[in-house]
């Protein structure tokens, strides 16, 4: 029984190392990432309108961006408070997962709204002349929170895991160093434990009004202009529920691949695939419930303004778009996970790909066709300013974001056990017993 | 201290002759300081004697409006910098002034006379209005006619309640203003502002170079700045000096009133006959452009009717919304 038990710390700290190719795949990140990074410095020698974005659609990918990034953060609340708080077991080994999905998304937003500012060396103003009415200082103050929660909800369930490590673990050097450093001298006394399972407890309750705050402020970003399409009073719940959708398609994406080239498949079973899967069609009903209150009303009085704008997504230039993210982000996810063989890895892998790009275009379907047709026309402008395109050094930029979330998970993810080795122990213990007795 | 392991006699000896020093160096603090308190208050004295009152009173405006009296030798002119100064002037309004538009919507032909004017006093390009003439048509059945669409001055501006730095704000004489050396480019007011009518500096402003050793004047926006916000001021550096703005003066056709809801008295910019604001409005049924927003605007309109001139529609391709 000992033999096993250890066993388990074996496996979860087996990834847990620097090999070739985890170093080639982090080189051509970098690469990547600083192609990119030039892009960007095109843009702040030259102006914002190396951008497509011009005076009328004035936020385009950027801001698209940022709305999706925030969303796919909200994952982390879902999973380990949600859930977690209403005893759900079977997510224990997908906790550490979500949280880091939700801390790399949720960082990295921060600068994604920077990429957007017409002046980033004047972000300080945001703290020196900051206007409490203003819904950007919210977004700055609960997303700074979010972050901040969503590290210590990653590092507190880690530091027993930090300890065992600290024993298994006998190279690289660094990294037996910096898991004595974190674990802040862990002996896994009944006060230690005590104190990580109150501060757990707080901390979980705590996320999940900063996570709900997080994603209504940015709806809010939209819903508190005058804007048709934007002028919505459902747009918090709207959004929020769409996040789900969003960062549950992720969690997907990485329980795929960690499971395969981690070779956790004793940990990351079928059973998790398949209660994601559940999970998935719950959310994305009532995500459709949404969607159907949001262009069904407007839809059936068509007023002037709502008229236009509907006709634009529904059958416009913008109908090509809308209709992938509605029909892959929502409706055919929700009727294909109800037959059982779809519920397995491989399938729900494409699927939830899918939904990942569905839901990025669902965010700019949001942002970009209401500002296309403002109340007054558009006149005597050149036609670039009727008709939003992203450029290639924005589209660029938007990568960027990508590569830093990409980076972010791969050095976490290879430097930590992305399964939470002492509740896998805890749970294992708790079979044994189960047999014995 | 450091002697704590020395014998008990000897630290004795140490603190006697520390507080011998010591004294010896309170008494000469004490010394220097009263001579040199001394010698300033006899420098003192002699420098207030030769600003004593010299009985002639002046009445002086206080920033804040209060009328007060001091003596003619206790003052002294305040130069700031003109930067500064323009700053300061900038953000606070005309006392005693609220200024209003009204644009007559039936005289209006189109000739763009007014845009110039503004696009040249503020170094824009040819596609950036802060006034921009727009070809309406509510719909087929009613007539086109051509709308001059300046900001609305809203009393209610949603870019101001949007602002994260306080970069746009509305002055008490009604304008709202854009301070361009505040502006982060976050484009959240161009997003909340339902009239269209701000515009964003996408790349390097024309005149950049000409202009950069010029002092920013947040009345006339300019230089303008690269990454932020320009918009219509209702001219706020001509009505300091008492002039019409650009626009209104510029028109050919007799288009625009300015004036001052205050004094209740509108300025015709082309005729420059003067006309009760309210009676005008009253008149000939003025209205506001999307009053139901409830932005409450400081443009007023009035109705296209009569119009003696036919509609050309040129840019009837471009007709969107």
């Amino acid at each position: 029984m000992q033999n096993s038990y250890d066993q388990v710390a074996l496996d979860l700290f087996r990834p847990v190392r620097l090999n070739r190719s985890h170093l080639i795949w982090l080189g051509i990140l970098t690469i990547a990432l600083f192609l990119c990074l030039y892009a960007y410095s095109i843009q702040l020698r030259e102006g914002l309108g190396v951008a497509g974005v011009r005076d009328y659609v004035s936020w385009g990918m950027y801001i698209s961006n940022f709305v999706f990034f925030v969303a796919s953060s909200l994952i982390g609340m879902l999973i380990s408070a949600v859930l977690g708080l209403i005893g759900m077991k079977w997510i224990r080994p997908l906790t550490r997962i979500a949280e880091i999905i939700a801390l790399a998304f949720a960082a990295v937003a921060g600068l994604v709204i920077i990429s957007d500012m017409g002046r980033p060396e004047r972000l300080p103003y945001l703290f020196l002349h900051g206007r409490i009415q203003s819904p950007i200082l919210w977004d700055v103050t609960v997303v700074t929170t979010y972050v901040l929660i969503s590290a210590l909800l990653l590092y507190l369930p880690l530091i027993p895991d930090l300890a065992i490590g600290k024993k298994i673990l006998n190279k690289p050097k660094f990294l037996v160093k910096l898991y004595e450093i974190l674990s802040v001298k862990w002996r896994g006394t009944k006060a230690q434990w005590e104190i990580i399972h109150r501060s757990m407890r707080i901390l979980l309750i705590l996320i999940i009004p900063v996570a709900l705050a997080i994603h209504t402020v940015t709806s809010w970003l939209f819903a508190s202009t005058p804007r048709v399409g934007w002028n919505s009073t459902i747009f918090g719940p709207y959004f929020v529920s769409g996040a789900f959708v969003a960062g549950i398609a992720c969690v997907i994406i990485a329980m795929y691949f960690f499971r395969k080239n981690y070779h956790l498949e004793k940990y990351i079973t079928e059973l998790h695939f398949n209660n994601m899967a559940k999970l998935l069609v719950l959310v994305s009903l009532v995500y459709l419930y949404f969607n159907i209150n949001e262009f069904l009303v407007p839809g059936y009085k068509l007023e002037h303004g709502d008229a236009i704008h509907l006709k634009d997504i529904f059958i416009g230039h913008n109908a090509g778009l809308f209709w992938f993210a509605q029909l892959f982000g929502i409706i055919i996810p929700i009727i294909l996970l109800l037959f059982r063989q779809m519920r397995k890895p491989f399938p729900m892998l494409i699927l939830a790909i899918l939904i990942f790009f569905a839901s990025w275009i669902k965010r700019y379907i949001i942002v970009v066709p209401t500002q296309e047709h403002p109340f007054l026309p558009i006149q005597h402008v050149p036609a670039n300013f009727l008709i939003y395109k992203p450029t290639l050094i924005e589209i660029a930029i938007t990568l960027a974001s990508f590569i830093l979330v990409l980076m972010i998970i791969t050095v976490l993810s290879k430097l930590f056990p992305v399964i939470p080795v002492w509740e896998m122990q805890e749970e294992f213990e708790l079979k044994e017993k189960g047999n014995q007795s | 201290m450091e002697e704590n392991d020395k014998p008990n006699e000897e630290q004795s000896e140490q603190d006697k002759k520390q507080s011998r020093r010591k004294f010896l160096r309170n008494v000469g603090i004490i010394t220097g300081g009263a001579v040199a308190g001394g010698a300033a208050m006899y420098t003192g004295i002699h420098y207030e004697g030769s600003k004593l009152p010299s009985g002639e009173r002046l009445k002086l405006l206080a920033q804040d409006g209060r009328l007060l009296e001091v003596d003619a030798h206790h003052v002294t002119e305040v130069h700031l910098p003109e930067s500064e100064l323009l700053m300061q002037q900038g953000r606070e309004g005309l006392p005693g002034h609220k200024w209003v538009m009204v644009v007559d919507l039936a005289k209006c032909r189109n000739a763009r006379k007014c845009i110039d004017a503004c696009q040249s006093a503020h170094h824009l390009r040819p596609e950036q209005y802060h006034i921009n003439t727009l070809q309406m048509q509510e719909s087929k059945k009613t007539a086109p006619y051509n709308l001059p669409k300046p900001c609305q001055h809203c009393d209610n501006p949603p870019c101001v309640s949007v602002c994260p730095v306080d970069a746009t704000f509305k002055r008490s004489d009604g304008p709202v203003l854009i301070d361009n050396e505040r502006c982060i480019g976050c484009r959240f007011c161009i997003a909340a502002c339902p009239y269209s009518a701000r515009v964003f500096q996408w790349f390097e402003p024309p005149l950049a170079e000409e202009s950069k050793d010029i002092p920013y004047n947040i009345e006339l926006n300019v230089p303008q700045k690269k990454g932020t916000i320009t918009k219509c001021l209702f001219s706020a550096d001509r009505l300091r000096e008492g002039k019409l703005p650009y626009c209104v003066s510029a028109c050919p056709n007799g288009v625009y009133w300015f004036g001052d809801e205050m004094e209740d008295a509108v300025t015709n910019g082309t005729t420059k006959e003067t006309v009760k604001f309210s009676e005008l409005l009253k008149q000939n049924a003025g209205y506001q452009l999307m009053p139901e927003l409830g932005t409450k605007p400081r443009v007023y309109y009035l109705p296209p009717k009569n119009r003696l001139f036919p509609f050309e529609d040129g840019d009837q391709e471009e007709h969107k919304g």
